[in-house]
């Protein structure tokens, strides 16, 4: 790993949604679905997100790539903030920073067809030296991610979910990025598919340095392919790590919990996994302390009164919790 | 009780270049109270399949043929009318994409209300309630304050189980899901999975299920069904399927799956397991198997002539010139 400067860092970001303003403009209820995040990604590098649905991934990709402007905090890219950045300076930082989205087709333009879709960064982003080497790049693409050249002259609703994803990956992949934030983006491909694109995002990532911000559900894919995990809860993390780290010695219990439920892929062996009791509290109000104590088997009043914060435990290895290895202390 | 049945489904696209020969012969039966998962490639034509029995496919460019018979009418021959009263009431479906397919300038209160009042007859108030107790069911946390969010300000995953929870107000006969839980957690996905399973013990719904995870498959289907370039390869019990896989394409799959543990290896992340080469144009008709051009068994005949779906033991179906003769070398 790098030792220089990272490429991306987020410094107690920070985001809010503010739902349904009253008659007197004031909202009537906060979403905190990022508060006080801190981590860093270097160039080469992949940093998964992992948690619930609903605690903040796509809204800190989002944040990110600067399509929601956070609402404390700083992102900083080769150290340079680019959090307040506008005009010129955030079209450059488009051209390098590309996200792949969750849901594909509410993110491709219907009406057009998927060779313009692929070569418009191209032009946006002063890319296109002459009409034959932009059509030997989109060919390119579409090679890379494994649909048939005559993608090119079609439009979306024509392709299948996961073909469309590869579409979109395809775009994201076209300006040749430094960053890319993929949110469940190979979610929806079979698992061939699936790792035909893994590993060609691996090629390129030991090729040109590509960083990757990984956002999956699929922790199975998520081992196999990161160089580190964050782990998130209602807006926060609780644990980052290297993947061994993570995989062979999560010390957080909500890690630990997550880790425990993913389901087997054999029909022999439908052992009751171990799930995760207790309501998700809601992020319009979270509960004091630790946001886990409402669901932590092992919460104590420290828990419920003070919000631990991120400290590292040994390595590369942080986790906010107030205790170093409460699973193992309470067994 | 046998609830459908779905002979040497075909369904072709007309494009400016040509058909599109999406679904080429697809043939599964399902009866009351059972799960069918149908499995498969990127593009082998499962959503297409679950669109036709939808009777959701644009008449303009899509070619039917073959037969889809529901509760014993064929389901190609109705009129959009009739497919309207089906729609929604005896058959529920999730859709892929959850965003394209919620209304973005409707309220999910008003979406879960509106199918409920067209199908249910239930007051604005009742249909309200009962939109509000379906949020809790698929575990969204203060859906009273929900309930009045627009589709774009829910995560992914919430919106997934906002379709999860229109599609089964209705309770219907037939549950179409596809790929009902790609963006949930775990913890999520087990939770539907708990309330399908649910409803189909309380009112004997058939599931179609189609997805990518082989563990939800494992979990939850009685039968598989494993498609390829539009045609069904196999067909087996999902204990027999996992066990003894015969389609030289479905034992690839079975192969590939990540497994967690692989941070425990040496070294540095390594390349995950793929099926080498790409899946055929579906531009082109395919003489012989459509898995040919990739499989390391392949020999002449399997570029010359199609195999058939043929029975090789009790239940299970395998389209193969090589099944018997053991490709499992
Ligand atoms: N535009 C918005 N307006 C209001 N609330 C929002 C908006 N976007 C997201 N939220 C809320 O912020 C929280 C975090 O959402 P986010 O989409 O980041 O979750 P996620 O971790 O990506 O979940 P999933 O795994 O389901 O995709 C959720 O409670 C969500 O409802
Ligand atoms: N409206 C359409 N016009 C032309 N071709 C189409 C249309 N809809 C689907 N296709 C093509 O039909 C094939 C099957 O698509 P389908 O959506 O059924 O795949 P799928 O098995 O659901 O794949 P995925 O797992 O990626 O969702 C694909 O090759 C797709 O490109
Ligand atoms: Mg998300
Ligand atoms: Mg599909």
């Amino acid at each position: 790993m790098t030792t220089c400067a990272p490429l991306l860092e987020l410094r107690n970001l920070q985001k809010h949604y503010f739902l349904r303003p009253n008659l007197l403009g004031k909202p009537t209820a906060t979403v905190h679905a990022l508060d006080d995040v801190n981590l860093t990604l270097s160039a080469g590098e992949t940093l998964s997100i992992v948690g619930e649905s609903g605690c903040g991934k796509s809204t800190l990709g989002k944040t990110v790539v600067r399509l929601h402007q956070p609402t404390d905090g700083q992102i900083l890219l080769d150290g340079r903030r680019v959090d307040q950045i506008g005009g010129a300076e955030l079209k450059a930082f488009r051209a390098r920073v590309q996200v792949v989205f969750q849901d594909p087709y509410s993110s491709l333009n219907p009406r057009i067809r998927v060779r313009d879709t692929l070569s418009e960064p191209l032009h946006n982003f002063g890319l296109a030296k002459d009409a034959a080497a932009v059509t030997q790049r989109v060919e390119e693409l579409l090679d890379m991610v494994g649909l048939p050249r005559d993608a090119a002259g079609r439009y979306p609703h024509e392709f299948s979910g996961g073909q469309r994803q590869r579409i979109a990956i395809a775009r994201a992949l076209s300006p040749r990025p430094d960053l890319i934030v993929c949110d469940e983006a190979v979610s929806a491909l079979d698992v061939s598919v699936k790792a035909q694109i893994v590993n060609l995002l691996g090629d390129i990532q030991k090729k040109t340095g590509l960083a990757m911000l990984f956002i999956s559900h699929d922790l199975a894919i998520v081992e196999h392919l990161t160089h580190r995990v964050a782990v998130m809860y209602l807006g926060r993390v609780v644990e980052v790590g290297n993947r061994r780290e993570i995989f062979g010695n999560a010390l957080h219990p909500y890690t630990r919990a997550l880790i425990s439920a993913v389901p087997q892929p054999d029909p022999m062996n439908k052992t009751r996994r171990k799930l995760l009791t207790g309501d998700v509290p809601s992020p319009i109000a979270p509960p004091p302390g630790c946001r886990f104590n409402t669901r932590c088997p092992f919460a104590t009043d420290l828990c419920r009164a003070e919000v631990p914060v991120l400290r590292a435990v040994g390595g590369t290895h942080q986790i906010a919790c107030h205790y170093d290895n409460l699973v193992e202390a309470a067994a | 009780m046998e609830l459908l049945n779905v002979q040497h489904l075909r369904t072709h696209f007309r494009s400016a270049e040509g058909a599109v020969r999406a679904v080429e012969d697809v043939s599964f039966r399902l009866e009351t109270g059972k799960t069918l998962a149908i499995v498969g490639e990127s593009g082998s034509g499962k959503s297409v399949t679950s669109l036709s029995i939808m009777g959701l496919l644009d008449k303009k460019t899509a070619r039917n043929s073959g037969s889809i018979t529901f509760g014993g009418r064929n389901l190609l021959t109705l009129s959009e009318r009739e497919m309207r009263k089906i729609r929604g009431n005896e058959i529920g479906m999730v859709f892929q994409e959850p965003m394209t397919s919620l209304n973005p300038v409707l309220s999910v209160g008003r979406q879960i209300g509106e199918t409920l009042r067209l199908h249910q007859g239930l007051s604005r108030q009742a249909a309200r309630t009962r939109a509000i107790d379906l949020l809790r069911l698929v575990d969204i946390p203060a859906p009273e304050r929900r309930i009045d969010e627009y589709p774009h300000q829910l995560s992914g995953g919430m919106r997934q189980r906002v379709m999860i929870a229109i599609a089964l107000a209705c309770e219907p006969k037939l549950l179409i899901a596809d790929e009902p839980t790609t963006a949930l957690d775990v913890t999520v996905q087990a939770q539907v999975l708990d309330l399908m399973r649910d409803l189909q013990k309380r009112t004997g719904t058939a599931i179609i299920l189609i997805t990518h995870d082989l563990g939800v498959v494992a979990d939850i289907a009685d039968r598989v069904i494993v498609m390829y370039a539009g045609r069904t390869v196999e067909e087996a019990a999902t204990a027999d399927l996992y066990a003894r896989p015969m389609h030289p394409y479905t034992k690839g799959l079975l192969a590939t799956i990540p497994r967690l543990g692989s941070s425990l290896l040496p070294g540095e992340p390594a390349r995950l397991e793929e099926i080498p080469g790409q899946v055929p144009s579906l531009r082109k008709p395919i003489h012989g198997c459509a898995f040919a051009g990739r499989c390391k068994f392949s020999v002449d005949l399997c570029r010359s002539k199609a195999p058939v779906l043929e029975r090789k033991s009790e239940g299970h179906s395998v389209a193969c010139h090589l099944a018997d003769n053991g490709v499992s070398a």
